[in-house]
């Protein structure tokens, strides 16, 4: 069975991101880029389903400039075999995105495709699902488990009043909540070894996909600063200003 | 044009977070539509009908829907969606899981998350773990939109009067189904809803030490939640993590006890009014947040402020 894992390239999620002064966008000059942890969770349940011999080949795929090369070559360091770098300018929105997905999908005809839920720097929580309505795949988005079984797959999704299962005929698409699995580390001659790795390189042109944009970005502002609070000395004083002074008791 | 907003519910009692939905689609403008989709839930339909400016209810009501399953529901919001300029739903799990297959099913971008509505075509939404709020216009025909619930005030549950039809369209798959679900039992308020909210973290030692935060959430009438910390060590169960990738809340009091304050929990909760943090670390970032702040060990704090209250 062939997994292909979608990873995107993000700010390093412990970077407090600043807004440019002209409020065009959040500033990306200079920051330290990352894999986006969800997508560094879903490189990981791929990879473990090929060591336990259910998958025989995991192929990651990004979309973005030559520096997702980067990315990709963290999850070959990871345990994948091979890499797809979709060459775009700039980063498309999800629906985009999805498209050039699914033009990759039909290409590899993969039976599992395992996405992060959402990135940590447009925070849309959109892509794996739109990929599974533009190829009529079925979804196990925000998954905590997989249970691989004979051409279906059993996905334990976090919900909002706990956890439901569901069963997916395959090919099937996961999007991986935090809680899948802890994401390995990639050990130095892995990622040596991650360097000879394929890595192939094609364009959204190629996949016959348009990128154009209909949501525009206007503004970025900084979210409102809180004022600055007190400290207080215990917990009669706590009591005594949550009722009297905030009223809130 | 005329608004779609899809009901959140569980087949019995509507959720507030619709209510809060209907007030993002009023700011929006024009005549509002519900789409009540489920499985036995005349009830909620009912219930809907009573809110504070529904023009009509649209009852979808068969085993097909019962479970919510994205591949049926995102198919028939889709169906149903095109005759409208706006499709919205709350941004629950439900809501974020079958929404984006409405969006690509119709061609069109998603705007996730909206906390405002600026105009019937711009709204604004954080991004980066909401360190930083986006303004958007869109240009589609149709906007799907999902809304976070804690940024709206919810429109009157009551004094409404409209009319319910049933939806005779029935979309179903072989593809999906669903097998169980494990639901976490609670007495407490719900934890998006609640005015108050106690949350634990890695501070918090061990699973049974949250019992000292639940005497304190009962005197207060307040849910319990808790940081990704706590959830991974296996003190509590995963529903009840607030943050970026878990819950949103913004209550009128928020307790934060035992918990530093990563970027990733602040923006689940920094939209508090009042923002209360225990720890015993006078350097944690939770500080720089909090209205009110107690440098103390929580095992001293917590007994002492059931005693108060």
């Amino acid at each position: 069975m062939k997994i292909l894992v979608a990873v995107k390239r993000v700010i390093d999620y412990n970077v407090k991101v600043r807004v440019k002064a002209d409020q065009s966008d959040v500033d990306l000059a200079n920051v330290k880029m990352a894999l986006n942890p969800f997508c560094e969770i879903a490189v990981e349940e791929a990879v473990r389903l090929k060591e336990k011999g259910i998958a025989d080949e995991v192929v990651v795929v990004s979309i973005g400039p030559k520096a997702v090369q980067e990315q990709l070559r963290t999850a070959l360091a990871l345990g994948a075999d091979r890499a797809i770098q979709v060459e775009t300018d700039d980063m498309p929105d999800s629906l985009a995105v999805a498209k050039i997905l699914k033009g990759v999908v039909e290409k590899e005809e993969p039976q599992l495709v395992i996405l992060g839920k959402q990135a940590i720097d447009s925070d849309n929580n959109q892509t794996g699902q739109m990929l599974g309505a533009l190829t009529g795949m079925p979804q196990g988005t925000f998954a905590s488990k997989v249970d691989m079984a004979e051409g279906s797959v059993n996905v334990t999704r976090e919900v909002d009043g706990g956890l439901q299962t569901v069963k997916l005929q395959l090919p099937a698409i996961v999007t991986t909540d935090l809680r899948l699995n802890e994401p390995r580390y990639a050990s130095l001659p892995n990622i040596m070894k991650a360097k000879r790795k394929p890595l192939d390189v094609t364009t959204a042109d190629e996949l016959g996909v348009n990128v154009s944009r209909t949501v525009k970005l206007l503004k970025v502002e900084p979210p409102a600063e809180r004022s600055a609070g007190v400290k207080v000395a215990d917990v009669a004083e706590l009591v005594d200003k949550l009722k009297n002074e905030a009223k809130v008791l | 044009m005329s608004i779609l907003v899809i009901a959140e519910h569980d087949n019995k009692e509507l959720n507030p977070a619709t209510l809060k939905t209907l007030a993002a689609a009023k700011a929006i403008g024009g005549d509002i539509d519900v789409l009540v989709a489920g499985e036995g839930c005349q009830a909620v339909a009912d219930e809907v009908a009573k809110a504070e400016g529904v023009n009509k209810v649209r009852l979808a009501d068969n085993a097909a829907y019962g479970h919510f399953l994205a591949e049926n529901l995102g198919t028939l919001v889709a169906e149903l969606g095109k005759d409208y300029g706006h499709i919205l739903a709350p941004a629950t799990t439900t809501g974020k899981n079958f929404m984006p297959r409405v969006a690509a099913l119709l061609d069109v971008a998603q705007v996730s998350d909206i906390i405002a509505v600026e105009s019937a075509d711009t709204f604004k939404r954080p991004i980066y773990a909401g360190n930083a709020i986006a303004t958007v216009q869109s240009e589609d025909a149709i906007k799907v939109i999902t809304v976070r619930a804690t940024a709206f005030d919810a429109v009157a549950a009551e004094g409404g009067n409209a009319s319910v039809e049933a939806v005779d369209t029935v979309i179903d798959n072989d593809k999906s189904e669903f097998v169980g679900e494990e639901l976490a039992e609670s007495e407490r308020p719900d934890l998006t809803a609640a005015s108050v909210v106690i949350s634990g973290g890695r501070g918090m030692q061990n699973g049974e030490n949250f019992h000292l935060l639940e005497k304190v959430a009962d005197k207060l009438g307040a849910a319990v939640g808790a940081s990704r910390a706590a959830v991974d060590a296996g003190f509590v169960p995963n529903d009840m993590q607030v943050g970026q990738t878990g819950k949103i809340v913004a209550p009128e009091l928020y307790i934060a006890v035992g918990i530093s304050g990563a970027i990733q929990h602040l923006a689940g909760m920094k939209d508090s009014k009042v923002i209360v943090a225990i720890n015993k670390d006078e350097e944690a970032p939770i500080f720089q947040v909090a209205d009110y702040g107690l440098v103390a060990d929580l095992f001293d704090v917590l007994p002492e402020l059931e005693q108060a209250l």
